[in-house]
């Protein structure tokens, strides 16, 4: 096991870029050295094992990180975790029902450590489902191997005073196709990077991304699309849903594209519903360009309140208020939860943002 | 047999600098079975009387009523108004992203008619409907309007009233952007509709071209807020001959 001195990392005050949003007071000292937290594993795999992949516990020296990061909880939880979860999909398998990985944190802290490797050529989904009402600091590293086809989903179900803190990276070989779900609607303190970078090329990245926000919850996604090596291509989508007083989301969306990158085909947007007016929802998005030899690069962001003239269509036609609200709001974020493509899952998802609208009368 | 009486309706909007009065007093009745033709030049307030009756919140009513079989309709929500049985076809029909028009149509006619309609005969239902306008099957998968073009968007608006079967339909600007194809289809589903459901019409209008194709009983010359005159069919071949010039304000 390797010992990294506190000082091996700085602790954000809150005066960093990175930082700036997050209130690092409701953090429960994930980022601070002199806080310590538990190392232990709670992902698990839910049904029996198939044929195609494998999971296991192995030593994290035995499989350390390929990727670097700046994030200081990462690089924190990286120096202290002894162990590391691996799903392996095997070259060449192709794997139709989705591969179910449960996470309960229960009440308790945890740094924790995942690497997902997606074999050559293989084909599958995995989704991890996050619930509980503890604390956690985690990275997950998704290395997806020359011509795989990887769906990652997450769902972020947690409980009204979980922190989560986390890292979602991958690393895309060539001619592989990157494709993730992430979905947060619990958590008191919701911070998360998912990131990407590609090592070869004729890759391709689909990032999808529904949040909800209620009162008081802070819910941050951070995402990086770094285009270092030629013609690859990105796409991004997130969409907002915020509701109730004190409800705070923000969104950054940092494209870089360097200097060789050339044949870069991008575009971000970021799409926030504001249903109160005590919510606040920043979106930033940030392209940098350091070639011009791209086939396309591009940025949107919009956040706005409620489309009063689409309530008033709907009713015309004699749909009830609550009904058209319903149907208006569901309309917003539903071409990305129905990218899931579990129904059963989808579902779960809508009734617990519907009950919650119900209860905050929005 | 339906009856809306609209009688000395006044109404404003909010504007920077207080309320901007558009209606200045309105007598109008319609029956089932009629055409009422309303024509008049832009900004004349005719979007104005349109969106009054259906409910919309920007305009408040400020002096005279609106009864559909003596039932006040001001006092209704915008979705009973519907459920009253009017019908409002938009001139700039509103997308709503995320929403299917197949659930949109089966949300609206489960609204309308009290319970769920009978999957089968639904679905036979709108396909018929569909066919009859022209419009692709596929149609029924794609968000509410969005991304139609103008004609799809007027053809997705008659579905509508041929769906939720008002009792009276208010017509706004239906024939506007139109090429002669897609007015005849449009037209042909208003006259259809108003045959099998005997449905009172207000159709309202910039342009005579449109009453080629739907018949007026009546027709009424609306300018700076209110009826002007009034005649039968004869009176909209004299505006098409000398425009709405002479109605101009002095």
């Amino acid at each position: 096991m390797s010992s990294v001195l506190p000082s091996n990392y700085l602790t954000p005050t809150g005066r960093e870029e990175a930082w700036r949003f997050t209130p690092l007071k409701r953090i429960a000292g994930l980022h601070d050295p002199a806080v310590s937290v538990n190392d232990r594993i709670s992902i698990e795999l839910f049904g029996s094992a198939r044929a195609g992949f494998n999971i296991s516990t192995v030593k994290a020296s035995e499989l350390p990180a390929k990727s670097t990061t700046t994030d200081s909880i990462v690089q924190r939880l990286r120096s202290e975790v002894t162990e590391v979860v691996h799903l392996k999909i095997d070259n060449e398998a192709v794997i139709n029902e989705p591969i179910l990985l449960k996470r309960n944190v229960g009440n308790s802290g945890e740094f924790s450590r995942t690497v997902i490797t997606a074999g050559a050529h293989s084909k599958a989904s995995v989704i991890v489902e996050n619930t509980g009402d503890g604390i956690i600091g985690e990275e997950i590293e998704i290395r997806v191997e020359a011509g795989a086809n990887l769906t990652f989903i997450t769902l972020q179900e947690w409980g009204p005073k979980a922190v989560h803190m986390g890292r979602h990276h991958a690393i895309i070989g060539r001619d592989a196709n990157f494709k993730s779900i992430t979905v947060t609607i619990g958590g008191s303190l919701v911070r998360l990077l998912p990131t990407v970078e590609y090592s070869d090329q004729g890759s391709s990245a689909e990032l999808w991304g529904f949040y909800f926000a209620t009162d008081g919850q802070h819910l941050e996604h951070r995402v990086f699309v770094d285009h270092g090596i030629p013609r690859a291509k990105s796409r991004v989508n997130y969409k907002g849903v915020l509701a109730g007083d004190g409800a705070r989301t923000v969104w950054i969306g940092d494209v870089f594209i360097r200097q060789n990158a050339e044949g870069t085909d991008t575009y971000e947007l970021n799409k926030n519903l504001l249903l109160s007016d005590g919510a606040r929802a920043d979106s930033v998005p940030n392209l940098e360009i350091e070639t011009g030899e791209i086939v396309g690069a591009g940025h949107a962001s919009t956040t706005g309140r409620f489309d009063d003239e689409q309530l008033f269509y709907l009713m015309s036609r004699g749909i009830p208020m609550n009904e058209a609200r319903r149907l208006v709001i569901r309309g917003f974020f539903t071409e990305i939860i129905d990218k899931i493509g579990d129904e059963a899952i989808q579902e779960r998802l809508m009734s617990k943002i519907d009950s919650q609208l119900e209860t905050l009368g929005a | 047999m339906a009856q809306l009486v609209i009688k000395g309706l006044q109404v404003s909007v909010e504007g920077e600098s207080g309320a901007i009065e558009i209606l200045r007093g309105v007598d109008l009745t319609i029956n089932s079975g009629e055409v009422h033709a309303i024509m008049g030049p832009n900004g004349s307030g005719k979007s104005t009387l349109a969106y009054s009756i259906a409910g919309h919140p920007k305009y408040s009513v400020t002096e005279g009523s609106v009864t559909l079989d003596g039932v006040n309709v001001l006092e209704m929500s915008v979705d009973e108004r519907a459920k009253a049985g009017l019908f409002l076809a938009m001139q700039y029909p509103v997308e709503v992203p995320g929403v299917s028009v197949s659930n949109f149509l089966r949300t609206a006619a489960t609204a309308l008619r009290g319970e769920a309609p009978k999957v089968r005969t639904w679905v036979g239902e709108v396909k018929e409907a569909m066919s009859k306008l022209s419009i692709e099957p596929t149609f029924s998968e794609r968000s509410v309007n969005e991304g139609f073009s103008g004609g799809e968007k007027k053809r997705h608006e008659i579905l509508q009233m041929e769906l939720l079967k008002p009792k009276i339909a208010i017509l706004d600007e239906t024939d506007s952007g139109l090429d002669v194809d897609a007015l005849r289809i449009v037209s042909e589903g208003v006259n259809r509709v108003k045959s099998e459901q005997n449905l009172g019409i207000m159709l309202i209008t910039h342009y005579t071209r449109i009453l080629r194709y739907i018949k007026p009983d009546f027709v009424h010359v609306f300018a700076g807020g209110k009826i002007v005159e009034e005649g039968g069919p004869e009176l909209a071949d004299r505006l098409e001959e000398k425009g709405y010039a002479q109605y101009a304000k002095a």
